[in-house]
């Protein structure tokens, strides 16, 4: 009958999987922009709350501003995690996935570009107007950026991991987190490394190549550990 | 041709079934029937490469099939009794979504005609949300009959389907059967199939 399609999946499958993933899931982003952005408002929210409730001191500012942003830019990834297979899990969807032909580490790859599009990459574009409340300077508010544009992927691929590993547990929100934050740890060190540096004047291109190795170990090893979970939590 | 080798099952300690053996043929739908918890959809996730069985083999054309067996992927149709749909796209995004996914082309001529023929004319554009239980399920049978896969594992596929669909669902598995495809359907009402193609399997 279709002895056509019963030939083993080669590169050239990986790219039409990755396109298909990302495209539904941007598609499913932006009919529902109501949950992006109460994502996004609890960014802004955390970030703003800090010199609100610490000090109008310009130099203290400046100095915890790229934390803070750190940390908030963690917290908002991680809120919007648990979204990321449980939707597919729930309505069957995630089966078909995991029986596409497709390789499921590429659909898997599609959907953490898609969350990274729609949570990581607002997080990154609205840093610099938010450091301003942190009195940071042009070029803090610049490796800031860099920092979180290489840094937030990672958060988006490791965050996968987790998501699918507590896919349909109970208290699968919470668990995430405690299995997640660990993790982040090094991304925010370096994230918010890179910041200090260049207040201290020193280089930052230590700092951001930690992160772009990082990021580039991720790429390649995340997708297929998420895939794996995935698979397990369907079993 | 599906073979299975002593099959068995469980759930936590309990033993759903053990030493299951049968084979089906081109053109031949196995019906499974049994009474609620005797493992019929268990059954069916492992014939799809869902989930490992307990012991025993499952074989597609000779070849042992591992759970997520690439090769078994590429000859499979599974519809799960949760219809993979998305509440907030329109049946025909959903429909073009799934097809897309099996990594079928199908033109939006296709997908029309295919929404036409299971009656979903003028809910085309309706998105997911707003159709009803049985609705949902023709959207599935529409995407069955777009598939050119020769497997097709079907988990309750009379479920929500009124008296006409019914018939379209026994129509589109007599077609696939007629042209050399297998079935296999966990059912607890008559599928209407030709009897000389069916063979039933009874859990206990």
């Amino acid at each position: 009958m279709s002895a056509a399609v019963t030939a083993p999946p080669t590169g050239d499958v990986v790219l039409p999987a990755v396109r298909w993933a990302a495209a539904r899931d941007l598609k499913l982003a932006l009919r529902s922009r109501g949950e992006l952005g109460v994502q996004l408002l609890f960014y802004v929210i955390v970030v703003s709350l800090f010199p609100l409730s610490t000090t109008p001191e310009r130099n203290l500012l400046a100095t915890m501003g790229p934390g803070v942003l750190w940390v908030a830019a963690l917290l908002s990834s991680l809120l919007s995690l648990p979204r990321l297979f449980a939707g597919d899990h729930a309505d069957g969807t995630l089966e078909q996935i995991a029986l596409s032909p497709y390789p499921l580490a590429a659909l898997v790859y599609g959907k953490i570009l898609a969350h990274w599009l729609t949570t990581g990459l607002p997080v990154v574009v609205l840093a610099p107007l938010l450091g301003l409340q942190y009195a940071m300077d042009g070029e803090s508010l610049a490796v800031l950026t860099a920092a979180l544009l290489v840094g937030t992927p990672i958060l988006s691929l490791l965050g996968a991991i987790g998501a699918a590993l507590t896919l349909g547990l109970r208290a699968s929100g919470s668990l995430l987190a405690l299995l997640i934050l660990p993790l982040y740890v090094p991304v925010l060190i370096f994230g918010a490394g890179a910041v200090d540096a260049a207040r201290a004047g020193l280089g930052v291109s230590a700092n951001l190549s930690l992160l772009g190795a990082g990021l580039l170990v991720a790429m390649v090893g995340a997708p297929f550990a998420a895939a794996a979970a995935v698979r397990i939590a369907l079993d | 041709m599906l073979e299975a080798q002593n099959l068995a099952a469980r759930r936590g300690l309990a033993r759903l079934f053990s030493g299951l053996s049968f084979r089906v043929g081109a053109g031949e739908a196995l019906v499974v029937t049994g009474a609620n918890g005797t493992g019929k959809t268990t059954l069916l996730r492992m014939l799809a490469g869902l989930s490992a069985p307990a012991a025993g083999e499952i074989r597609w054309n000779g070849t042992p099939a591992v759970p997520f067996d690439p090769a078994l992927r590429a000859v499979l149709a599974f519809a799960g009794h949760l219809p993979s749909l998305k509440d907030e796209l329109s049946a025909e995004e959903n429909l073009a979504s799934l097809v897309a996914l099996a990594g079928e082309a199908a033109s939006s001529e296709a997908i029309r005609e295919a929404l036409d023929n299971v009656a979903l004319t003028r809910q085309r554009t309706l998105p997911a949300r707003v159709l009803s239980q049985g609705q949902r399920r023709r959207i599935g049978l529409a995407r069955l009959a777009l598939l050119p896969r020769p497997l097709w594992i079907l988990d309750e596929p009379v479920t929500a389907l009124d008296a006409a669909g019914t018939e379209l669902l026994a129509r589109i598995v007599a077609g696939h059967l007629a042209k050399g495809g297998l079935a296999v359907a966990a059912t607890h009402a008559p599928l209407g199939l030709p009897t000389a193609r069916v063979r039933p399997l009874a859990l206990a």
